[in-house]
């Protein structure tokens, strides 16, 4: 294995590691504020083919992006509307919206299967990329990769260091103490889904505009759902979850790696690589009981009726 | 003026015409969505609801498509009102399958009258190990049961398309990913002589009236239910925890593994790498439906199949994309969740003169 190769690899992980990246940062948010959207999965494909649609017919993958997020967006409303206003089970309402998401990509894509847009083009950025091996990796990325850098940034400063990120984690910790000193839990709530829905909604756009680029059912086979278990094992922690999805970006581009050393193995059970990784360190994880409880924002996945507050 | 008010007791009425309301709504909302896309409604939904039951073949073919939903959501329904989040019948059923093909392939040249029985078997174990490894996880690393069930389902999916491609490959089939034929000794009898409707599906209906005793008899049941209700109780009157989540997860992957299994020793006659249009998902649907009993996923099941047998036939005979099917069950949920708020609240209409006293 020589520099280059291994450039290559840690290039293409970055790369396949960033749609997980983008969608997990809204899941955080969400989780955050205590709500589990199990539907990331649904919001994500409704983004890849929305976004792939308004490119291909306006033919700018700047709309395409738009349209992918406000897509994204409206999914998560339906979610948020369920769960917020009529307490229904967050998990089987995450589950509707993904079966729901599933079923209505497939409808409105299945004209365009097989058609490709332009993409984006590769910015290398200057001096930043001349830096040896790291340069490469890191700075001859598309717009996207950049953008979910920056995005990561934010998130993590929003979160640790501002008074909105300490309203969004006394809501998720103790809904009803943030009630009590005149926080509007409902409101901070569809913040975060919506919040949420639009980052799923941006990663599903990077599938079907950058990554591929073109439409296929089911496209994101399951980032959406590794993605939630990386907002677990990255202990709700900004940094560990861009490791994390980079590490997940190997895992699935393994056959590449494997193959470039002459290994034969079958594809498929390649392909499951990913998946089996997702339980083992899932398993590692969340071994240590204690931990998780400690970590976890303490009301995930409880409703809150302000109703019943009186 | 509505006002929206909290019922001090559940309402049975609403619970059981919930399912129907939401159908009602789901039904609604696909006229309006054909009539946007310029097919005639009323013809989509005579090809979606009442053609699959217009004649024998059809019939047949609706029950086809039953066995393998009632026999994930019986399991699923039992699971839920456990509160265990198993989402990993589809993974169950494709390995059913998968183990089942295996032992299938044994006797392809072959008459025994035990190949039928072992191959059962084979597919009703690997369901059931299936359902076995998340659920150790999940009691001993205390790992997230939803989502290990979910990343077995893709692996399962991969397992299987390994296997068609790989060691369950028929050497004489000109590299197509698909295994031998079986042999008629391996084969589920068929109940009728036109149509493919196999014993199956008596299997799913006796099973499903031997899980509504289970549930509403026994003690086992009993401990499903309070479990259900209020798990902190079941906990303090001493139920076992452990012995409940290992024998509900277990019941739920033998149910799929055997409704794996029976599509391929069923319908299909070989393994191939599409075996299931998703129905360990719709499964979900079902459960729901159903009221998680298993005598309610008998009647939601017979409408989910219903469904998926118009699918087809509204891609055939008016060019709907069969993903019309995946995109109803959604709504279908979404409704279903809404409605089910009125069971715990109800909408009170307060006239102004109320506010006058």
């Amino acid at each position: 294995m020589d520099i280059d190769f291994i450039t290559q690899i840690l290039f293409a992980a970055i790369k396949t590691g960033t749609p997980l990246l983008l969608i997990a940062l809204g899941e955080v948010i969400c989780e955050k504020s205590g709500v589990l959207n199990l539907g990331q999965e649904g919001m994500m494909l409704m983004g890849a083919v929305v976004g792939f649609l308004a490119a291909y017919t306006t033919g700018s993958a700047g709309l395409g992006i738009i349209g992918a997020i406000l897509m994204g967006m409206i999914m998560s409303l339906i979610f948020a509307f369920l769960v917020l206003h009529l307490g229904a089970n967050q998990v089987a309402t995450g589950l509707a919206l993904t079966i729901f998401g599933t079923g209505l990509s497939a409808f409105v894509g299945a004209d365009v299967v097989g058609q490709t847009v332009q993409g984006f083009q590769p910015i290398i950025i200057p001096l930043l990329s001349d830096i040896p091996i790291l340069g490469k990796v890191l700075f001859t990325h598309d717009l996207l990769v950049y953008v979910s850098f920056a995005m990561a940034g934010a998130v993590a400063y929003v979160a640790n260091k501002t008074r909105t990120g300490l309203i969004l984690k006394a809501v998720g910790e103790n809904p009803h103490a943030a009630n009590a000193i005149g926080i509007k839990v409902l409101r901070v709530r569809y913040c975060a889904i919506m919040f949420g829905g639009a980052m799923a909604g941006l990663s599903g756009a990077y599938m079907s505009l950058v990554y591929t680029p073109m439409w296929i059912e089911n496209m994101s086979s399951g980032r959406g759902w590794i993605a939630l278990a990386l907002v677990v094992f990255a202990s709700w922690r900004i940094g560990n979850i861009m490791l994390g999805a980079y590490l997940f970006g190997l895992a699935s581009i393994m056959h590449l790696v494997l193959q470039g050393m002459g290994w034969s193995i079958s594809p498929n059970l390649l392909a499951m690589l990913p998946y089996v990784a997702t339980v083992v360190v899932m398993v590692i994880i969340s071994a240590d009981h204690f931990k998780e409880k400690l970590l976890a924002p303490r009301s995930l996945g409880k409703p809150f009726d302000p109703r019943q507050m009186a | 003026m509505i006002q929206i008010t909290p019922r001090i007791e559940a309402s049975k009425f609403m619970t059981f015409a919930s399912p129907l309301l939401a159908i009602l709504l789901t039904l609604i909302f696909g006229s309006i969505l054909f009539t946007v896309l310029d097919k005639d409604p009323l013809e989509a939904m005579h090809l979606l609801l009442i053609a699959p039951l217009s004649d024998a073949y059809n019939i047949s073919e609706m029950l086809v498509k039953m066995g393998p939903l009632l026999l994930c959501a019986v399991g699923l329904s039992l699971c839920y009102r456990a509160n265990l989040w198993n989402i990993g019948a589809e993974g169950q059923l494709l390995m059913g399958a998968l183990g089942g093909s295996a032992v299938a392939l044994q006797f392809v040249d072959s008459e025994a009258w035990f190949a039928l029985p072992l191959t059962l078997i084979a597919g009703i174990i690997s369901g059931m190990i299936w359902a076995a490894i998340p659920t150790l996880l999940k009691l001993k690393f205390n790992s997230n049961l939803i989502l290990t069930t979910i990343m077995f389902n893709y692996i399962a999916l991969y397992m299987l398309l390994w296997g068609v491609h790989g060691p369950l490959r028929d050497p004489e089939g000109f590299g197509f990913p698909e295994s031998a034929i079986f042999s008629d000794a391996t084969l589920l009898p068929l109940l009728s002589e036109d149509g493919r409707v196999h014993i199956g599906i008596l299997f799913a209906i006796l099973l499903s009236i031997f899980a509504a005793f289970v549930l509403a008899k026994s003690h086992l049941g009993f401990q499903i239910r309070v479990f259900g209700a209020d798990e902190p109780a079941a906990k303090y009157a001493g139920f076992n925890h452990k012995k409940l989540t290992w024998c509900v997860m277990l019941f739920a992957g033998a149910l799929a593994g055997l409704a794996g299994v029976s599509e391929v020793a069923g319908p299909i006659g070989q393994l191939v790498p599409g075996i299931s249009p998703g129905y360990g998902y719709s499964a979900i649907i079902v459960a729901y439906l159903g009221r998680l009993h298993p005598l309610g996923a008998l009647l939601s099941a017979t409408f989910m199949a219903v469904l998926y047998m118009g699918g087809d036939l509204a891609q055939i005979e008016m060019g709907i994309p069969i993903a019309v099917v995946g995109m109803f069950q959604g709504v279908l949920l979404f409704f279903l969740l809404a409605c089910d708020f009125f069971i715990h609240y109800r909408l009170t209409f307060t006239s102004y003169s109320q506010y006058k006293h």
